[in-house]
């Protein structure tokens, strides 16, 4: 009764603030409704159970990719109510798409259930609370076995967006003092020092 | 009454049409349109999730996880490629992207 109470609540506010986020005057705002749908569907991740996966959503997502999004909206100099000019102009048509994609997938939804036949095709089956191991544990045991390649493939997913981004936004400017190692060795004291001999009494 | 499998996919299914629903309505402006495929996703993530949970199959969370990854790295390039884009053009509309059209 109260995890149906809490599904409510999780999923009003998701959707709630789905809403938001496209419909937002100020992008900022746009943002921090994001955050919130994140962390709303790490409540519904917790409630079906996948306690990891509801932990990353928060650290990954909350974390890093809202925030870049927060810096990104808050670093750029735009006109962001110019770009909403043709917001009125759009909107039959959207909600047109809209409205006939949902009721496609309400209408599958409607008439669809389960095979029994499907258990049987279970690759690695789990069930909260039925063993000793808790649910980080169990990902655990098949990421790191069975899915290993698949692990180091989003490794390396994530080394390319890295190197991507820096190559991208990485500029030389004009102006800045370097240090150079090499001109600084090769310096040689008969260039740099100057050794005058000074008459008492007088000056140079 | 009890929470099913229906309930978790119509949430997913309401947050899905939202996400494309943003895309249509926002052409103009790249960061909300990045925002709204943020959110498709993550309404994939609460079906994979939802099937893993009723189905008592891992494999579910694990894809979860891939498409975690996917999005963090699109959300970072995509980003970088505003960035650099305002810095060339003092503009993020989408109607000025045409000029690398040949």
């Amino acid at each position: 009764m109260i995890s149906a109470a809490f599904f409510y609540l999780f999923s009003a506010v998701v959707v709630a603030s789905g809403f938001m986020v496209m419909s937002a005057r100020n992008p900022v705002h746009a943002v921090l409704f994001l955050i919130l749908a994140f962390f709303n569907s790490a409540g519904l991740f917790v409630l079906l159970g996948a306690e990891f996966l509801a932990m990353i959503l928060i650290i990954v997502y909350v974390g890093a990719v809202a925030v870049l999004f927060l810096f990104v909206v808050m670093m750029l100099d735009v006109d962001f109510a110019e770009l909403r000019a043709g917001y009125i102009r759009y909107l039959p048509f959207a909600a047109t798409i809209g409205i006939v994609l949902l009721l496609e997938l309400i209408l599958v939804l409607g008439r669809w259930a389960i095979s029994p036949e499907l258990k049987k095709t279970v690759a690695s089956p789990f069930v909260q609370g039925a063993s000793e191991l808790t649910n980080t544990e169990a990902i655990g045991n098949v990421l790191y076995t069975k899915y290993l390649y698949f692990f180091e493939a989003a490794g390396l997913i994530m080394l390319t967006a890295m190197v991507g981004a820096i190559v991208l936004t990485l500029r030389q400017k004009e102006g800045v003092k370097r240090q150079n190692i090499a001109a600084q060795v090769a310096r040689a004291p008969e260039t740099t020092v100057e050794i005058k001999q000074v008459k008492p009494g007088t000056g140079l | 009454m009890e929470i099913g499998l229906p309930h978790y996919l119509t949430v997913a299914a309401i947050l899905f049409t939202l996400g494309v629903f943003g895309i249509f309505l926002n052409r103009k402006n790249v960061i909300i349109i990045l925002m709204s495929v943020e959110l498709m996703l993550l309404a994939v993530n609460i079906n994979l999730v939802t099937f893993s949970s009723f189905l008592g199959d891992l494999v579910g969370q694990i894809f979860a996880l891939m498409v975690l990854t996917v999005a963090a790295g699109e959300a970072a390039i995509g980003l970088a490629i505003v960035v650099v884009y305002f810095r060339n053009r003092g503009s993020i509309a989408v109607d000025d992207i045409n000029m690398m059209k040949g």
